[in-house]
């Protein structure tokens, strides 16, 4: 790869990050609003007991982790929305750099922002006594949230070359990102009713929260084994982020 | 030299043909306008020059690079500032010319070197470390303008370069303009929808109308193709008079519009008893009658049949609105 792309990588990447830290509001309601599940849904299901559940706080952090990623990917690969809208994507289309770079380096900023709101997540999650378990399944951990991201940032970016407003972003996100969320197994387990469990088969996000539940926690029962969950996300990943790259790359401005 | 060609370009949107059959060349070091109502297709041949938009037909070159097979040859070689402003205005204005520096491949001393000098240029050295969106309408496009130069590019674009600014702001922003020219030896494209603006900075307009030139020139040798004097008059039989005056052969053009009569002539003084006389012998009662040396509103009246004025009336209530949501993004 060439010096200049690599060059156009990290500055769509670093602008990803200062835009990050300077959005104060982002960076608060983006770890708020995850603490607020956690809290919220923690307590007041604490003394409901699911089937195969044991702590249900450990039971819980997972889920919430894998939203926030979610949701903050989600956003990068929306905001090329905002860009368009408000012409800055014109300044970046006519830069002698490729379409590919450009969505390498903002899918790598969206990933890190959404890493660090995760991992702030988890080590709350740690104070609050939630048991997780040792280095592999760090690793195994960390893999799912990079390809979590990466997953979200596409399907971010096959809704910004789609929509011409922001209405429709809404739209999606009440028809179609929280339903499968809640059918995921984030919050409450979906094995215990066998409709929810052959519906989750065809959830994407089924196998993410899955996968990432294995990974971290320890002694956790769950449906499929980490490293099923990993192949299937990875495969799931790649298709949508081909999608979102070729959807972006015919986008005009 | 030639900097820029173009060979019937064209670009149709559905049945809408917004860019008609256009050939033209800008010649190295020169200031060219397009000058042209709303909705011409100004845009419309900038986004296509400037490899944003593909050609429905015909083709273009910029340094001998094809704008279709070379694209990113001609991306390093053409800067542009936009009709719509295109910050990133969460940034500060130094690293929004950082940033678009380092995605031009220049080197990292370059770099410091360069944004101090175009900064200099446009008056806004000691607004480098401010937030964008903190910044004035008229500090936002001489931002534009110096990012635009950033990557010492041929040829420079600017489309409407001073839409919506107030007229200190636009006179400074002209000044600008001319200044990178001599000093950078910069040539220049830009498209305006004003006449002063095209008089002041262009060497050469092409007049462009629903997707057409309909003459391109120096503005010089465009006023004096209308004649050497200008004569506006009012009169009460306006239809005949101009009947008559048509048979006229020391008239060079006659529009009528407005219920006016705009004639082009040489020694204009002269002509005035004459056309008195000629008009009392038709019975024709002149109301007011004036001469002066043509202005480029004559020549588009000329060229279009209509001034740009009624146009602009249409364009300044987008314009509103367009900045009202400016202002509302944040
Ligand atoms: N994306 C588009 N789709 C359809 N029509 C368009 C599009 N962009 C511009 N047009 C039309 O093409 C014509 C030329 O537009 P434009 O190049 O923006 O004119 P100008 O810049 O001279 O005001 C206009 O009639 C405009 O409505
Ligand atoms: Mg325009």
């Amino acid at each position: 790869m060439k010096a200049t792309e690599i060059q156009a990588i990290y500055v769509m990447w670093l602008r990803q990050m200062k835009r990050f830290i300077r959005s104060k509001s982002r960076l608060v309601s983006s770890i708020v609003q995850p603490l607020f599940f956690l809290f919220i849904l923690g307590s007041g299901f604490r003394v409901a007991i699911f089937e195969g559940v044991g702590d249900y706080l450990s039971f819980l952090a997972p889920g919430i982790i894998a939203m926030a990623i979610l949701f903050s990917s989600m956003f990068t690969g929306i905001s090329v929305l905002w860009d368009k809208q408000f012409g800055f994507l014109q300044e970046v289309l006519v830069a002698p750099i490729s379409r590919i770079s450009i969505i390498i380096g903002r899918t790598l900023g969206g990933a890190t922002v959404a890493l660090i709101q995760g991992s702030i997540i988890l080590l709350i999650s740690l104070a609050l006594g939630v048991q997780i378990s040792g280095a592999i399944g760090l690793i195994f951990t960390l893999l799912f949230m990079v390809l979590i991201a990466f997953t979200a940032v596409g399907f971010g970016l096959v809704i910004a070359s789609k929509m011409e407003d922001f209405q429709g972003f809404q739209l999606i996100m009440s028809l179609v990102v929280m339903p499968l969320l809640f059918l995921s197994s984030a919050f409450f387990p979906v094995t215990s009713n066998p409709t929810m469990k052959s519906i989750a088969m065809f959830n994407p996000l089924f196998y993410m929260v899955d996968g990432l539940r294995g990974s971290l926690i320890i002694g956790v029962e769950t449906v499929n084994s980490p490293l099923f969950n990993l192949i299937i996300v990875i495969f799931i990943c790649i298709f949508m982020m081909s999608i979102g790259s070729y959807l972006f790359s015919k986008m005009e401005s | 030299m030639n900097i820029i060609t173009t060979d019937n370009l064209t670009k149709k949107y559905n049945n809408l043909i917004a860019v008609d059959n256009v050939s033209f060349s800008v010649l190295k070091g020169e200031i060219f306008g397009f000058l042209g109502p709303n909705g011409a297709g100004k845009t419309t041949t900038i986004k296509m020059l400037t490899t944003l938009l593909n050609p429905t037909k015909g083709s273009a070159n910029i340094i001998d690079f094809d704008i279709i097979k070379n694209r990113d040859k001609v991306r390093k070689n053409i800067g542009v500032v936009f009709q719509e402003p295109a910050l990133d205005t969460e940034l500060t204005g130094g690293e929004n010319l950082d940033y678009h520096a380092r995605m031009y491949a220049i080197s990292r001393d370059k770099r410091k070197e360069r944004i101090n000098a175009v900064l200099k240029l446009v008056d806004l050295e000691d607004k480098i470390d401010i937030i964008v969106k903190n910044y004035s309408g008229g500090m936002k496009r001489r931002l534009e303008i110096s990012r635009g130069l950033m990557h010492y590019p041929n040829v420079l674009f600017l489309d409407e370069p001073t839409l919506g600014l107030d007229a200190q702001t636009r006179r400074a922003i002209w000044n600008y303009v001319k200044k990178m020219n001599k000093e950078e030896g910069t040539t220049i494209f830009l498209t305006t929808h004003y006449m002063d603006e095209a008089d002041y900075l262009c060497d050469r307009v092409g007049i462009i109308d629903r997707g057409k030139i309909l003459v391109i020139d120096t503005i010089e040798n465009l006023k004096n193709s209308i004649g050497n004097d200008v004569i506006t008059l009012t009169c009460s039989n306006i239809n005949s008079l101009e009947n008559r005056l048509e048979k006229e052969k020391w008239i060079f053009n006659i529009k009528k519009h407005d219920s006016k009569l705009t004639l082009g002539v040489e020694k204009g003084d002269e002509k005035i008893p004459l056309i008195i006389e000629i008009s009392q012998s038709e019975k024709i009662r002149i109301k007011s009658i004036s001469v002066r040396k043509p202005t480029l509103d004559d020549v588009f009246l000329h060229f279009t049949g209509r001034t740009i004025r009624e146009d602009e009336k249409k364009i300044n209530v987008e314009t509103q609105s367009r900045f009202r949501m400016r202002g509302g993004r944040r």
